[in-house]
């Protein structure tokens, strides 16, 4: 009985040590991406100052979070303002698809970000798409944190 | 680049079809491989460059290149030549069979190369040993410099006499070759004999170069480049080098293929966020749009008559096989399975569609029947992608990536092989890292 008490709190122990270091984990992975999407600023750079130029995307997806459409707003008020300035939008993706569906994937994502870009007012004039597909990663290291820092498309200034 | 026709004279000596006993059966895994006896090749004494001949030990050259090219199906067993108990020349006229039987050989080749008015004269004979008698004898008279293609032609024709198929020796692969960390790769393209050897390089590195493939007639070339920062689809001429843009896009192009006959190519083009699919005439220049769909449609690979196309789009959601008229009418979702499919690859026999299936986070290299069903995952790994098909629809050519640690260090990119029967599954040697191979046809037809 004694013996065996001992061991159920053992167990309970080894246990929660389990769950804190599990939540710990979770807790880091958490500060990196949310649904899939990186949303930390490691590799992020500044058009401007407060004017990141860069958004993230999902795994196979091009579709534009509401984090990324608040980036994608201040570069087009940043643009309206600086009327004179040509950007280009490049598309990425990671590593883990195929080479071929990867360029029409970054293709997709950039015009995501070139279409939202438009709505806020910028001319299609004054922007350019060009795909990369999975051949210029930003971080080279094939990890979940890599690819999801690769799945971006970029605003260029051009001029 | 040197001009690659050739005059090959083919003289058949005898021809052994009736009664012979051997076959080598190439339509499942081999586990027995046929044991056969590759003697060095004679040099006739009264050829001219004696010395040098000897020298070069041309004769040994030439047999260890048949031994190599026999020994990568799989199929065949090269036995060691210590064991050999025949010279070459008294072999050739006439083996004892008993002898080479000892060794356990069941087929024997011998031959005989001779120099005159500096033409090579090769001759090669192919024994069966179980029945004790000749089964092929030819010889090929061609110029000196190409004694090592002589060597993949004879190669290919003992193949065919001892499996019934073709055989896919005398082919060139091209490629892309990778150096540089991963994340600014310098990417140029590279040919190369089937068996490795003779890469050359014919672009400098100076832009992103990817998907090359060849016309069915080996001569051009047609693949992506960043020129210019521009994503476009272009021509090479692999003798002259001149290069041209396919077509006048108004953006990206990519994921060329040639048509059967040679005379289009069939691409994506993307606007405005939307890749459809698109072939051009290279004479006419007329260029016909042939999916419509707000989706990704990608990698087209028509069938060896040109009738149909297969291609890749996500229009159900995520990537998978389709198959359409090769005027974009009837389209139909082959691929049902649990994953993602992607860059199908009609096999030249017609019966197959190879594809790339990625499933919980690994990649599977697989074939199945052109109408999707009888699928079969040849080889798993943790990135690889793009198989091209050997010309006879046996084997097929793919690139393989390693995994990176977290500082982007480890990674590699290698081109590998495997027998449709999910067999013999091998590394090709390149002097760099190598992706995106692409297998030609029979350059002597």
């Amino acid at each position: 009985m004694k013996f065996n008490s001992a061991l159920r709190n053992f167990v309970l122990v080894l246990f929660s040590t389990l769950l804190i270091s599990a939540c710990s984990t979770a807790k880091k992975a958490s500060v990196d991406t949310v649904d899939d999407v990186y949303t930390g600023t490691d590799t992020v750079e500044y058009l401007a100052k407060g004017v990141p130029d860069r958004v993230f995307f999902a795994t196979n997806k091009s579709k534009l979070t509401t984090r990324s459409r608040d980036t994608l707003r201040k570069q087009a008020t940043w643009l309206r303002k600086n009327k004179d300035v040509t950007v280009t939008v490049e598309g990425h993706a990671d590593e883990r698809g195929t080479r071929e569906y990867n360029l029409a994937l970054g293709e997709r994502r950039a015009n995501a970000a070139k279409d939202y870009l438009m709505t806020y007012g910028v001319s299609g004039k004054r922007i350019t798409v060009i795909s990369y597909g999975k051949e210029k990663p930003v971080n080279p290291a094939s990890t979940p944190l890599a690819w999801s820092q690769n799945r971006r498309s970029v605003t260029v200034k051009t001029n | 680049m040197k001009k690659l026709i050739l005059v090959f004279l083919f003289f058949i000596l005898v021809s052994g079809n009736a009664n012979s006993l051997i076959k080598v059966d190439i339509t499942r895994g081999n586990l027995d491989p046929l044991p056969i006896a590759v003697s060095p090749l004679h040099i006739d004494t009264k050829s001219e460059d004696l010395k040098s001949l000897k020298e070069r030990k041309l004769g040994e050259e030439i047999s260890k290149i048949i031994e190599k090219n026999f020994k990568s199906t799989g199929l065949f067993n090269p036995l060691k030549k210590d064991s050999f108990v025949q010279k070459p020349d008294i072999a050739h006229l006439k083996p004892r069979f008993e002898d080479w039987r000892l060794i356990k050989a069941q087929a024997l080749v011998t031959g005989k190369i001779f120099v005159k008015d500096k033409k090579l004269k090769v001759e090669f004979r192919l024994w069966d040993l179980t029945a004790d008698k000749e089964m092929t004898a030819l010889s090929f008279t061609t110029t000196p410099s190409n004694w090592r293609r002589v060597a993949h032609i004879i190669s290919d024709k003992i193949y065919e006499r001892l499996t019934g198929e073709t055989g896919y020796f005398d082919t060139r692969i091209i490629y892309v070759s990778e150096s540089g960390p991963k994340d600014q790769r310098i990417k140029k393209l590279a040919i190369m004999d089937q068996d490795g050897y003779g890469t050359k390089y014919l672009t400098l590195g100076n832009e992103l170069v990817l998907t090359p493939r060849f016309n069915p007639t080996n001569q051009l070339v047609t693949y992506m480049s960043y020129f210019k920062n521009m994503p476009r689809v272009y021509l090479l001429d692999i003798e002259t080098g001149i290069q041209e843009v396919v077509g006048n896009f108004p953006g990206m192009t990519f994921a060329p293929r040639f048509s059967p006959d040679g005379k289009k190519v069939i691409m994506s083009f993307a606007k405005d966020g939307n890749s459809d699919i698109y072939s051009m005439d290279l004479e006419t220049r007329v260029v016909e749009k042939i999916t419509e769909h707000s989706a990704i449609d990608t990698s087209p690979s028509y069938s060896p008559d040109g009738k149909y196309i297969c291609f890749n789009s996500d229009r159900s959601g995520l990537q998978q096989i389709y198959v359409m008229r090769s005027d974009g009418t009837g389209v139909k979702r082959i691929t049902f399975g649990k994953g993602l499919y992607g860059t199908p690859v009609w096999s030249p026999r017609g019966d197959l569609i190879a594809f790339t299936k990625v499933r919980k986070g690994r990649f599977y290299i697989g074939v199945m029947r052109s109408d999707g069903t009888g699928e079969r995952l040849l080889t798993e790994n943790y990135y690889q992608e793009a198989p091209s098909w050997s010309p006879n629809g046996r084997v097929l050519i793919f690139y393989r990536e390693t995994k990176s640690d977290s500082q982007g260090k480890g990674f590699s990119a290698k081109l590998w092989s495997i027998d449709i029967t999910g067999y013999n599954e091998r590394m090709i040697k390149t002097p760099t890292d190598a992706s995106d191979p692409s297998w030609s046809s029979l350059l002597s037809k």
